[in-house]
């Protein structure tokens, strides 16, 4: 099995991304430009986080009309994994492949530390390995983080089992005190119709090895991998 | 043609910049200050539309582009034809 990562300007965890899947994994992995209409044949695809086209417009809207992405709904409409972290997440939002949009966080700061992250569902190809209920520690960097949509989306999202994280205290305890950004009902990360995408605020690529605090992202790419495995 | 596309937050979205401008307008003595809503507009020039009438293809730019329908209104203003 192959990975892709796409690179957009100003994309500035690509080569977070393109390290965790080559070097943890072990995977082929290809670093995709994001003016080619090619995915070269990758299973799966992972749209990094940063600040494509430094936010201009609205966060992720330019690199939603980037040429590849074409390619990527093709993908993503064939029931093929994809995920998009943090900007990654902002882009399939504004794509239309995940509902809802990420508005400014609720307080206007700019945040970067550690959250915990509750598992919702394990009906996912992003989520089956991990347990449900089981918290995850992993860190964010985002001003546009505050998870919003309209009540007839979010009824549906609770409703198809489509939330995958919510934010929440380390024993898993959700609270307002732990929603850092102002997200709706929590939500952190959610998951296509078809279950195939998912998009997250978090950054499980930065917390996939001991040495850098924690190694609980490892599990949602595990997942993924023994998903497309069988 | 000259045009101005104007993009706002809906309704029910919360606007925290704006809420903060308002904090801000309200800390300088604007008392009478009771809400803020941020928006934005583009002001777009283009070559002759050939009888296609403006505002629906402005509309377009809006649906395409320039808004995000989850939070946004637009509104668009012909400035000249």
């Amino acid at each position: 099995m192959k990975v892709g990562v796409v690179i957009f300007p100003g994309s500035n965890c690509d080569h977070d991304a393109l390290e965790w899947s080559s070097q943890l994994l072990n995977l082929p992995t290809e670093a995709i430009w994001y003016q080619d209409r090619d995915l070269r044949g990758v299973d799966l695809v992972i749209l990094p986080g940063g600040f494509s086209y430094g936010d201009y417009l609205r966060c992720g809207a330019m690199a939603a009309r980037a040429p590849i992405m074409g390619e990527v709904v093709e993908h993503a409409r064939r029931g093929a994994p994809v995920i998009g972290i943090c900007n990654g997440f902002q882009v399939l939002c504004e794509v239309g492949l995940l509902p809802g949009a990420l508005l400014r966080n609720e307080h206007l700061t700019f945040l970067c530390q550690d959250v915990y992250l509750r598992v919702e569902t394990v009906a996912s190809p992003w989520t089956r390995e991990l347990q449900k209920g089981q918290v995850l520690r992993v860190p964010i960097a985002h001003g546009d983080g505050n998870y919003f949509c309209d009540p007839d989306t979010l009824r549906r999202l609770k409703g198809e089992d489509r939330v995958a994280f919510r934010y929440v205290g380390p024993d898993g305890e959700l609270d307002h005190v732990w929603n850092v950004n102002g997200s709706l009902e929590s939500i952190a990360g959610i998951l296509s119709e078809k279950r195939n995408v998912l998009g997250m605020m978090p950054h499980p690529e930065r917390a996939s090895e001991g040495i850098v605090g924690s190694s609980d992202g490892l599990g949602i790419f595990r997942s993924a991998i023994a998903a497309l495995c069988g | 043609m000259k045009a101005r596309v104007h993009v706002f937050l809906k309704g029910g979205v919360l606007d925290p910049q704006g809420k903060a401008v308002a904090n801000a307008l309200k800390t300088l003595g604007f008392s009478e200050v009771e809400s803020v809503r941020q928006g934005k507009f583009f002001d777009i020039e283009t070559s002759s539309l050939g009888g296609e009438p403006a505002e629906e293809r402005l509309k377009e730019y809006c649906k395409k582009l320039l808004a995000n329908p989850v939070i946004e209104n637009y509104r668009v203003e012909v400035l000249e034809p």
